[in-house]
C-alpha cells in the first residue's frame, strides 16, 4: 500500500530550498542534487539504507554463485490500487533474483524523473522502495538521479539492479523443464493488471481489486529449504501466464499442456476482462510465480507453498509434454483443445 | 464487433443533461451512459457496449432460455437415445 | 457476472452439442456474420465439437477487418498531425494500411490514445481546448448508437475541437452481398445478437425468404452459439428458411428504437467499399450533412492518399469464406500476428488471427 508522506519522520524534506516540483537542476549533480538525496531519498529509504548513498558500494564477499539482475519500471499510471512504481522496483527485481533461487542481497536505484513532477510524488515513491526494501530484506546501497524535459516521460521511471547469492546445489532455470513435470502456480491470477487498468485515463472502472506485488523470495527459499525438486521457475510479469508458459515451451523445447478452469482466476478479474475483453491469462502478475517440479514432488511442492502467505492459494495447472514442443495447448471448458499463444505487445481493449 | 455485457444499474444520475448510470458487473463497476434506456430502474439489468446500455437484459427470457437448455440436459439423460430425442425436440423448438 | 457466466456451463455445452450430433443427417455449411461470433467459437472450440459435417464459415461480421484501406490510411494521416489527439478503440492500433499502423504512428510520436468508449474521446475534446480531438468512429450497427450520441453531445454542448472520422458497416447488405456471390456456399445464417438488439429483427425476413436460407439471431457465450448453430441445422433438416430469435434476453424484435431514432438523425446510408471484398452499395453509413461541422474527413485536408494492399493478402477471400486462413500461402509465412498483411490477422476476431492463435496446434501437427 502506498501510504501517504509522513513528514513528521523526515528531517525536512520541504526545505528543498521551496521547490515543490522538480526541476532541472535536481539531476545537475551539484548542491541540489545532494539536497534530493539527504532530504528526499536516505529519509524515505529509511532502515532499508546506508546514511550516505555513494556512486559506488565496496560489499562484502558473499559465499556463493552471484546472481544479478536489472529492471527498468515504467508503469502508468504511478500510483494504483495496492501499490506504486516503488513496489514494483523492489519486488519486480527481488523476484527476477529470487527465480533463479537466489537470495538477494543489495539493490541500486535509478531514478529518471520528469521535470514538473511534484516532489511529493517522488517522495511517495522513495517512501514505497524504502518500505518494500525492507520487507523483502535487501539493502539499498547506491543510486542516481536524472531530470529530463517536461514531456519526455511522465512523472518517474525508475531503473533498479539487484545483486543476490545462489545456494551451492540450487539449479533452477527454464531449460530444465522437462516432460512429465508438473506446472503449478503460486495463486489468482490476472490481478496486477486489472488493478493497473481500472485507473487508466480512458478506461476507469471501479474495483476492489488490489495489485499483487510482493517479494517472492521466501516463498522460493521455502520450497528449496524443503528439497523440492524444482526445475525452473518464472514470474508472470508482463503477457501474463500465457507469455511464461510460452517463453519456458519455447526455450526448454517441450509442450505444455493446461487445464483452463483448473488456472485460478478471481471472479473481480473475470468482469474485469470480460468487460474489456481481455483475456486472464494474459495480463500481468506481481507477486506470483509458476513453478515447474519434478512429479513426484508436485503434491510435496504445494504443501509447502500453500503454508506460505504468498502461496496459501497454489494449485497444479498443468504438465509438460513431450509432444508439440514449443506449444502451450490448453484444455477448453468445454473439453476442446486450443493454443494459447503468446500475446504480442500490450494488451489492448476490445469492442469486438 | 459486438462485444457487450450485462451489468445491473446500481444508480442514475444526469451529467450535462444527459442520463448516465453506474452499472455493476459482479463487482467491477463502471459509469454507463443510459439515455437509449430512459425507462430503466435501478436494480435492473442492462446490456453494455462501448460504455452505452443498448438494450434491456430481458431476466424472464434468460432465466427460460436456460430452463429449454436444462430440459434438454435432462431428456438426454433419461433418454439418451439421440433420434427419439430429435424427434421430441421437434416439438420443444419454438 | 450474472446473466453470461451461465451460458457457458460445459454440461448444458453438452447436452447442446448431443442434440445437434442427433439432427443432422447431411452435410451443412453455416455462416456466423459477427467476428465476435467467430472469436467465441474458436475460443471454445465449438467447431472442433460439432458434426464433422457442419461447417462454419467465418463471416465479414468484422468492422476492424473490412475498414476500407483508404479509410486507415486517412485515419493515419489525421493522426500524423501534431495538433490532433487521435482516439481510438483498441481493436484498430494494430491493422496494417498502406504502410503503417496507428501504434507505429504513436511511437513516432503521435498522441494516439486508445478509449472504451467514445464519451471519452470528448471528454479529453473537453480537457484540451487547444486541440483536435479526432474519433475512429468504426463498427457495425451494435457501434453505432455510441458514436451517434457523442457527436450528438458535441454539438449540444458546443464542443469544437471535437470531431469523428466514420466507417461504420450494415449487416443486411453484407448478408445479400455474400448470397450474391456465384461462389457462395452458405446455406444458413447465424445473425449478429448485438447488431439485433439495437436495430431488432424485421431486416431478416426479406433476405430469408429471398435467399431461402434459415436466419437464426444469436447471442456470442458458447450455449448461444450452440443454440444457434442448432435452430440452423433443425431448419435446414426440415426445409425450412425463416427468421428465428435464439436470444430473446437482448433481442425484442422492435430492438432500441430511441437508438434507431438517434442513428437516423445522426447518419445517412452510403455505399461502402468493404476491405477485401469491395463495394456494396448502400452497405454503410457517414454523418448525416446535418453533422457535416463534425465530419472529420471534412476538417481535415488529407489529400494525396495512394493505398497499396499487399498483394500476397488473401482477406477478401477469408472474408467471404471462400478459402479458410492455413489455405492462404502467406499464412503463419509472411503473414504473422505480428507482421500482418491483412486486418484479418490482426483483428482479435479476424479469422486468420483467430486461427493463428487457436489453430495452429492441428495445422503444426498436420503439416
Amino acid at each position: 500500500m502506498t501510504e501517504p508522506l509522513d513528514f513528521e519522520g523526515w528531517t525536512c524534506p520541504l526545505p528543498l530550498r521551496g521547490t515543490p516540483t522538480v526541476v532541472m537542476g535536481h539531476g545537475g549533480g551539484g548542491a541540489m542534487s545532494a539536497e534530493l538525496v539527504e532530504s528526499l531519498f536516505i529519509p524515505a529509504y529509511g532502515g532499508a539504507a546506508d546514511a550516505e548513498l555513494g556512486d559506488a558500494a565496496v560489499l562484502p564477499p558473499v559465499a556463493g554463485r552471484l546472481a544479478f539482475s536489472t529492471d527498468s519500471y515504467v508503469v502508468k499510471p504511478m500510483f494504483f490500487p495496492g501499490g506504486s512504481i516503488g513496489d514494483l522496483a523492489v519486488n519486480g527485481t527481488v523476484n527476477d533474483l529470487a527465480m533463479v533461487g537466489a537470495r538477494p542481497l543489495y539493490l541500486s536505484t535509478a531514478f529518471v524523473v520528469a521535470e514538473g513532477t511534484p516532489m511529493e510524488d517522488l517522495g511517495r515513491v522513495a517512501v514505497a522502495v524504502g518500505k518494500a526494501a525492507e520487507r523483502a530484506g535487501v539493502r539499498l546501497v547506491t543510486g542516481d538521479t536524472k531530470v529530463v524535459d517536461h514531456g519526455s516521460g511522465d512523472g518517474v521511471y525508475v531503473n533498479t539492479a539487484g545483486i543476490g547469492v545462489v545456494p551451492d546445489g540450487v539449479d533452477i532455470g527454464p531449460r530444465r523443464a522437462r516432460p512429465g513435470d508438473v506446472v503449478l502456480v503460486s495463486g489468482d491470477v490476472g490481478v496486477h493488471g486489472v488493478a493497473v487498468m481500472s485507473c487508466r485515463e480512458g478506461l476507469e472502472f471501479g474495483t476492489t481489486v488490489e495489485s499483487d506485488s510482493a517479494a517472492l523470495h521466501g516463498l522460493v527459499a521455502d520450497l528449496v529449504g524443503a528439497g523440492v525438486d524444482l526445475h525452473a521457475l518464472r514470474d508472470p510479469t508482463r503477457g501474463g501466464v500465457a507469455a511464461t508458459l510460452g517463453e519456458i515451451a519455447s526455450t526448454a523445447r517441450v509442450g505444455i499442456e493446461v487445464v483452463e478452469r483448473d488456472i485460478p482466476v478471481p471472479p473481480e478479474v473475470r468482469d474485469a476482462c470480460g468487460l474489456l475483453g481481455l483475456d486472464p491469462l494474459q495480463v500481468a502478475n506481481e507477486g506470483k510465480l509458476v513453478a515447474f517440479v519434478g512429479p513426484a514432488d508436485a503434491d510435496r511442492a504445494l504443501e509447502v507453498m500453500r503454508s506460505h502467505p504468498l502461496g496459501s492459494r497454489a494449485c497444479r495447472i498443468g504438465t509438460v509434454v513431450e509432444a508439440h514442443p514449443g506449444v502451450v495447448v490448453t484444455r477448453t471448458a468445454l473439453g476442446a483443445t486450443r493454443v494459447l499463444d503468446l500475446p504480442i505487445g500490450e494488451q489492448l481493449p476490445r469492442i469486438c | 464487433m459486438c462485444l457487450a455485457v450485462p451489468g445491473r444499474v446500481v444508480s442514475i444520475n444526469e451529467e450535462s443533461g444527459t442520463t448516465m448510470a453506474q452499472v455493476d458487473f459482479g463487482g467491477v463497476q463502471k459509469k454507463v451512459c443510459l439515455a437509449y434506456l430512459p425507462e430503466t430502474e435501478v436494480g435492473e439489468y442492462v446490456i453494455v457496449h462501448v460504455g452505452f446500455a443498448i438494450q434491456r437484459l430481458d431476466e424472464e427470457a434468460a432465466r427460460e432460455t436456460l430452463a429449454t437448455f436444462e430440459r434438454l440436459g435432462i431428456l438426454e439423460e433419461e433418454f439418451g437415445d439421440g433420434v427419439e430425442i430429435a424427434a421430441r425436440e421437434k416439438g420443444l423448438s419454438p | 457476472m450474472k446473466y453470461l457466466d451461465e451460458f457457458g456451463d460445459p454440461d448444458l455445452a453438452k447436452a447442446l452439442l448431443d442434440r445437434i450430433h442427433a439432427v443432422t443427417t447431411r452435410p451443412w455449411a453455416l455462416m456466423e456474420v459477427c467476428g465476435g461470433q467467430t472469436h467465441s467459437i474458436i475460443r471454445h472450440g465449438i467447431d472442433q465439437l460439432l458434426p464433422d459435417g457442419i461447417e462454419m464459415i467465418h463471416g465479414p461480421g468484422c468492422p476492424v477487418c473490412v475498414t476500407p484501406l483508404e479509410t486507415i490510411d486517412r485515419a493515419l494521416a489525421i493522426a500524423r498531425r501534431p495538433d490532433v489527439v487521435f482516439c481510438s478503440f483498441g481493436d484498430m492500433l494494430r491493422v496494417p494500411g498502406s504502410h503503417d499502423d496507428l501504434f507505429t504512428v504513436k511511437s513516432q510520436g503521435g498522441d494516439v490514445r486508445v478509449v472504451y468508449s467514445p464519451l471519452d474521446a470528448l471528454t479529453i475534446a473537453q480537457e484540451n481546448p487547444d486541440k483536435q480531438v479526432v474519433f475512429f468512429g468504426i463498427g457495425f450497427e451494435t457501434t453505432a448508437p455510441a458514436n451517434a450520441m457523442t457527436v450528438h453531445q458535441a454539438r449540444r454542448l458546443g464542443i469544437p475541437n471535437f470531431s469523428l472520422l466514420v466507417s461504420h458497416v450494415l449487416v443486411p447488405p453484407a448478408i445479400a452481398a455474400i448470397m450474391e456471390s456465384p461462389t457462395c456456399r452458405v446455406q444458413g445464417f447465424l445473425a449478429a445478437g448485438h447488431v439485433c438488439s439495437v436495430m431488432g429483427t424485421r431486416e431478416y425476413p426479406p433476405l430469408a425468404e429471398r435467399y431461402g436460407v434459415p436466419i437464426v439471431v444469436t447471442g456470442f457465450e458458447p450455449l448461444d452459439i450452440l443454440e444457434g448453430i442448432r435452430r440452423t441445422v433443425v431448419q435446414l433438416e426440415e426445409g425450412r428458411h425463416e427468421v428465428e430469435n435464439a436470444y430473446p434476453r437482448a433481442v425484442p424484435a422492435e430492438g432500441n428504437p430511441a437508438a434507431v431514432a438517434m442513428l437516423r438523425d445522426v447518419f445517412e446510408v452510403t455505399d461502402r467499399a468493404w476491405r477485401g471484398i469491395g463495394m456494396i452499395p448502400g452497405s454503410g453509413w457517414r454523418l448525416s450533412d446535418r453533422y457535416a461541422e463534425f465530419d472529420a474527413e471534412l476538417r481535415f485536408d488529407v489529400t494525396g492518399i495512394r493505398t497499396d494492399e499487399s498483394p500476397l493478402c488473401r482477406s477478401g477471400e477469408v472474408l467471404q469464406g471462400l478459402i479458410k486462413p492455413h489455405e492462404c500461402s502467406a499464412f503463419g509465412t509472411d503473414c504473422t500476428p505480428r507482421n500482418p498483411l491483412g486486418a484479418t490477422m490482426v483483428s482479435s476476431e479476424g479469422a486468420c488471427a483467430a486461427y493463428y492463435a487457436y489453430r495452429r496446434l492441428d495445422l503444426v501437427e498436420v503439416s
